[in-house]
């Protein structure tokens, strides 16, 4: 029998796609495990005993501060060891939404603890999506092909359809040179594709240029999601946990599933 | 001292509306707004800690700035905005929780806003912009300049308890005890109060009065649902027909006895009402209305109102996993100055609604499913917000038998003097001076707090740790307490109810309407263990008192006794109302009609009520908890509109079936009859329902009236006239209402709202491949008519853009039934392709937004049935359907169908929607021809702004 790795979801008060990750992780073959942030502080349950952590969605703490600002805190202030040694262990680390906001936020991403970039040194965000609005609907991604080296590379390129649900979702970066060096340093994991994309017949499907709702939120350079020098670390704003099942999709059973995207994570963590 | 922590908060959406906005309050001359968040710090401890504290959790630089205690200089005029002593301010608690976490003790926070506003502005327009926009005196206060923002100083609580003479008052005196209280109680039953207390030879006390009055409310109690009613109808042709009606609601609650389905769990009894899933689990449903708050408050309003109906959920055992919400609101485009004040501006408060309900929903991990938003005139003072919220729950594990001693627990939010008179202030009509006094009604809510309960509750219930449970709505603790007593009795000490600040009155605490909180009945051995969850998840239990045997409600604040009611007067003392009421039957005239152009089309598919929902509905999230099998928004490109929701739950995955939930409302119907209203509105859910694929023969039904002042006597009879078609509609159905609520004295300054019933339906989905949505449809499908179109045009869109004044209104179906089994069958068997409703518009507007979702044209000849073309093609004709079958299914299609449809078109692949009506030998005798993308962008551009 096939061991199934053991996945740990942490959740904070507020988080809310816990259940909908939990699904996605037990469907690609992992044993989801969720733990409290209080519990993970009082130390019931380390980071480290895990084989993987995933990071929900969701309004950790109400998002009061700012989306995922003061879960990035707690992962700063009470876990940066406990993450640095499970990044440096290669276990894969993936942020949905809220917990990519996180992960950004707390300076893990694109950075990550080993290369010693400060938080005060962020170069990206996510601030609120340009239409003013939070935003439903879905869109259709890719997997970056470009990517310097990450637990997605048996993935690279392919499409998934799913829903972005957040208010604060735009990735920003301090200038033109940091957006620039995401790209050419590999960092970039997912982008937002032109409207259309999924039902294309053609081999060659654009990204959305900025165009609304293709690209939901006015990301820079149409980045859904991104991955830190290591590659152990992805984070995204779409929902890939949010379609795992065929009737999930609005066109049903049209494909570009999420699932191949847990699979993934759960086999690196293995 | 007091830090002063300003942020810049450049990117921040608000700026960019209200430069919009601005105009439409006759404003020019804003350009631009710098907005500033700041953050007012108590805290006497290490000034390097409080400012590494606020750089880490305050600011992100990335994008923003932060000074402490400086201040950046302002490009335009200055307005700061914080919120009224008291009011919830999630974020300032945050900040205090984070402080704790990271050492900084003691600390205390608030949080206020300031706006630069840049441009070439007078003080007028600075006081307009202030006013109208920025802060909302209900819940905000605001000024040019800064605001200090002051930290309450611990004072003892108040242990205070006054004796309120009513003993020697005369009944002029009684109802100014009433008003000045705000207790919504008339004279009868202040009169029934004085003598009871008379016989017991004391005054009341201050606790003991408002206890009362919360009980008796009309939001408690319903007593115009319970009344003794003579209805005078008068029809007609001049007859005059006196009938008498003992209990609106008992009506109701008969048919569903007389039912009695085998499905059906449990109808008006609890907080919702129940019904089977499958094997496993069982689903609750409840609609609420939150309608007074939201004119005040939008935000506050809405937000609350999404929290409380959700709490109905939890207060029957349930996980909740949906919400739905139908909104009616003036028209979007009134002139500012045309408003009497103190009214809010129908845009602000569409807008303030829509975000609160986002807010709460959202942040619950709720997806918002399904739906409606009206526009209307008589919306413009008293705005509608129905909210309405599911949930699931395994089988048995509700329990709802008080035992005695079971210790009476609160979990959740903490109290203060939020919401107070919130239950009265909702039994009374709306005027200048109320909205005044009631300021305090109104409150924001705290979902993040919700969400702990939730997972409290939900565990507590599957461990079975408690005896019986409610939620703390309307009347607080006093309610909630005072019901799960009524058997027993209970004692109670408020001195352990956890407040948010100091000074409140005990009859405060225990009428407060504070929210996110529950009350449980929890036998003592069992306390340790809810005590466990309560850590786990971080939320605050208190145990403050115990259930008895004494058949007496009583309540103390530490060793002083506040209240001392005996169960019996509480529940049953209140004396049945009588009333009056007149129905006067209209008199059908004939109406002129427009000639038929293409661009009628056009213009009904921008028509406010039938555009295209898309700017709001995408603000909510209806995809989180993975169930959404048809979505408000269905089609290639996601922009045709869905009949109805469809969610197979999270965590049912063993069986096939999904749950469905549909909505139905006419109300410019219900203006002119009220009884045909009903059955329209019934009509209508159940459409939607079968539309997506539910089963007719599984549907519950939910009723909110939502109505003017029931005192006036055509008020009065409307509504009797409505409950009788709901009876009548329930029994033709063979579907049983659950659940029902009534919001009444929806009047401002003598304007009523029209007789606005929502009916929600219930389904079941027997398989959740099969559903069906409205743009499923490929180019050669057959198109199929279900049903036959009416000459009436009363309360139709057409009747209201083209103002023709038409009074007669469709007929009701008698026999409704085997049409909806009969298209039920085809989806079963997957003979059709798509399914759509035709309601707002007519066959026109529906086939219209079918092209619209699928992506591809339509060639109809629509039958006139004895109707001129434009009759035929705008009529909004009950128990109507379009339908999408692959030719190579006609003959089975046709055979199923039989007399209940007929073959009318095809599905085409030229981008055109032509609708020729044509007469019985298939004659046209007009027609309509638009394009596809001229239909789309009406129908997504027209009417949303």
């Amino acid at each position: 029998m096939v061991t199934k790795p053991p996945i740990l979801i942490p959740y904070a008060a507020g988080t809310n796609r816990d259940g909908d990750a939990l699904l996605a992780v037990e469907l690609a073959g992992g044993e989801p495990i969720l733990v409290s942030m209080k519990a993970l502080r009082e130390n019931k349950k380390t980071f480290g005993e895990h084989a993987g952590v995933l990071l929900p969605g969701g309004f950790s703490y109400g998002d009061a501060l700012g989306a995922g600002q003061k879960l990035a805190l707690e992962l700063r202030h009470f876990f940066a060891q406990e993450l640095a040694e499970l990044v440096s262990a290669g276990k894969p680390v993936l942020g949905i939404c809220n917990g990519f906001q996180a992960l950004v936020k707390a300076g893990l991403l694109p950075s990550s603890p080993e290369n010693g970039s400060a938080h005060n040194e962020r170069q990206v965000t996510l601030a609120h999506n340009k239409s003013g609005n939070f935003e439903c609907r879905w869109v259709t991604l890719r997997v970056a092909s470009t990517m310097c080296r990450s637990w997605l590379s048996p993935i690279q390129g392919s499409l998934i359809r799913c829903p972005v649900a957040h208010g604060e979702g735009r990735l920003m970066t301090t200038s033109d040179t940091a957006t620039t060096a995401l790209f050419k340093n590999g960092l970039v994991a997912f982008t937002y594709l032109e409207n259309g994309a999924a039902e294309s017949s053609s081999e060659d499907v654009k990204e959305a240029q900025g165009s609304y709702p293709a690209n939901p939120n006015g990301s820079v350079g149409d980045i859904a999601g991104i991955c830190d020098h290591s590659g152990a670390v992805v984070g995204l704003m779409p929902h890939p946990e949010n379609h795992v099942m065929g009737w999930q999709c609005p066109n049903r059973g049209a494909g570009f599933s999420g699932l191949p995207l847990f699979e993934t994570f759960v086999e690196a963590a293995r | 001292m007091i830090w002063r922590v300003t942020v810049s908060a450049t990117q921040h959406p608000l700026a960019k509306g209200l430069v919009a906005a601005a105009p439409f309050a006759g404003v020019n001359g804003l350009y631009g707004c710098d907005i500033y968040r700041l953050y007012h710090l108590q805290y006497d401890g290490d000034q390097s800690a409080i400012e590494h504290f606020c750089r880490e959790l305050l600011v992100d630089e990335v994008i923003d700035q932060l000074w402490i205690n400086d201040s950046p200089p302002s490009r335009g005029r200055s307005i700061e905005v914080c919120f009224h002593a008291g009011v919830n301010d999630n974020e300032a608690r945050e900040v205090e929780r984070a402080a704790v976490l990271h050492g900084i003790n003691g600390l205390r926070a608030a949080t206020s806003w300031r706006y630069d506003l840049i441009g070439d502005l007078d003080d007028e327009a600075v006081s307009i912009i202030g006013q109208r926009f920025l802060a909302n005196d209900t819940i905000e206060h605001w000024r040019e300049g800064t605001i200090n923002v002051g930290f309450a100083s611990d004072t003892s609580a108040k242990q205070q308890v006054t004796q309120i003479p009513l003993a020697h008052l005369s009944d002029t005196e009684l109802a100014e005890v009433s008003q000045v209280r705000l207790l919504s109680l008339d004279v009868t039953e202040m009169r029934v109060i004085q003598n009871h207390f008379t016989n017991l030879g004391r005054e009341p006390s201050d606790a003991e009065l408002e206890t009362l009055a919360q009980t008796w409310s009309e939001h408690c109690v319903h007593k115009t649902f319970n009344a003794n009613i003579e209805l005078t109808h008068l029809k007609a042709d001049g007859q005059k027909v006196i009938s008498h009606h003992n209990g609106l609601l008992g009506a109701l609650r008969q048919v569903t006895q007389e039912l009695n389905p085998w499905w059906l769990r449990s109808a008006f009894v609890d907080d919702a009402g129940i019904v089977c899933f499958d094997d496993e689990f069982d689903v609750a449903i409840k609609v609420e209305t939150h309608n007074h708050p939201s004119a005040l408050e939008p935000f506050g309003g809405a937000n609350t109102g999404v929290g409380g109906v959700v709490r109905d959920i939890l207060g029957v055992s349930a996980r909740p996993i949906a919400c739905t919400n139908v909104l009616c609101f003036g028209p979007q485009d009134i002139d500012y100055d045309a408003l009497a004040s103190p009214l809010l501006h129908p845009r602000q408060i569409k807008e303030g609604v829509v975000a609160g309900i986002a807010d709460y929903g959202n942040k619950l991990g709720l997806p918002t499913i399904a739906g409606a938003v009206l526009y209307d005139h008589k919306y413009i003072a008293n705005p509608l917000v129905y909210c309405g919220a599911i949930g699931l729950l395994r089988k048995g594990v509700h329990r709802n038998q008080v035992q005695v001693g079971d210790r009476v627990v609160c979990i959740g939010g903490r109290v203060g003097r939020d919401g107070i008179h919130g239950a009265t202030f909702s039994s009374a009509n709306l005027d200048a001076n109320a909205i005044e006094q009631a300021g305090a009604a109104v409150q924001i809510g705290d979902p993040i707090t919700q969400k702990g309960c939730i997972e409290v509750v939900v565990q507590a219930s599957e461990a079975g740790l408690y005896n019986a449970i409610t939620d703390c709505g309307a009347g607080g603790l006093s309610s909630a307490i005072g019901e799960m007593g009524k058997q027993l009795g209970v004692e109670v000490d408020l001195a352990k109810v956890p407040l948010k600040y100091p000074g409140l009155l005990p009859w405060e605490i225990w009428i407060s309407e504070a929210q996110e909180r529950m009350v449980l009945a929890v036998p003592a051995h069992s306390l340790a263990a809810l005590t466990q969850i309560c850590e786990d998840h971080e939320v605050e239990l208190s145990n403050i008192g115990c259930f008895t045997n004494s058949g007496e409600l009583v309540v103390y604040y530490g060793e002083r006794k506040a209240i001392e009611l005996s169960m019996d007067f509480l529940h049953e003392g209140l004396p049945q109302q009588t009333m009056t009421a007149t129905w006067r039957e209209q008199k059908s005239s004939k109406v002129s009609l427009p000639p038929l152009r293409d661009e009628v089309l056009l213009e009904l598919l921008a028509h406010p009520d039938v555009a295209s929902k898309e700017e709001i509905v995408r603000r909510y999230d209806h995809e989180v908890r993975s169930s959404s099998v048809v979505r408000p928004f269905v089609g290639k490109y996601g922009d045709g509109p869905a009949d109805a929701a469809v969610i197979k739950p999270l965590g049912t995955h063993q069986s096939p079936q999904a749950l469905v939930v549909s909505c139905g409302l006419c109300p410019r119907v219900g203006t002119l009859d009220p009884y045909t209203m009903s059955l329209l509105a019934i009509d209508e859910a159940v459409r939607n329902l079968v539309a997506v694929g539910g089963d007719p023969q599984r549907v519950a039904l939910l009723d909110n009236f939502c109505w003017a002042d029931p005192t006036k006597h055509l008020q009065l009879g409307a509504l009797v006239r409505a409950v009788q078609g709901c009876v009548d509609g329930s029994r033709r159905y063979a579907m049983p209402f659950i659940s029902g609520k009534d919001s009444l004295y929806n009047e401002f300054a003598g304007q009523a709202i029209p007789p606005t019933l929502l009916i929600t339906a219930l389904g079941v989905v027997p398989d959740l491949h099969r559903a069906l949505d409205s743009a499923g449809m490929s180019v050669g499908d057959d198109l199929w008519l279900v049903g036959h179109g009416s000459d009436a045009l009363g309360g139709s869109i057409a009747d209201s853009h083209y103002a023709l004044g038409a009074t007669a209104v469709p007929q009701a179906l008698t026999d409704p039934l085997p049409r909806y089994l009969s298209v039920h069958s085809l989806i079963t068997d997957k003979l059709i392709s798509a399914a759509h409703d035709c309601s707002d518009g007519g066959i026109a507007v529906a086939l219209a937004e079918m092209a619209i979702g699928a992506v591809c044209g339509v060639s109809v000849d629509v039958p006139a049935d004895g109707h001129d073309a434009f009759t035929a093609l705008v009529n909004e004709g009950a128990g109507r359907l379009v339908l999408a079958a692959p030719r190579s299914n006609r003959g089975k299609v046709a055979q199923r169908l039989a007399r209940h449809g007929r073959l009318v078109g095809k599905v085409i692949e030229e981008a055109q929607i032509r609708l020729n009506v044509v007469d019985e030998v298939g004659k046209t005798i007009d027609r309509v021809d638009v394009a596809l993308a001229a239909a789309r962008d009406a129908f997504t551009n027209g009417g949303s702004w």
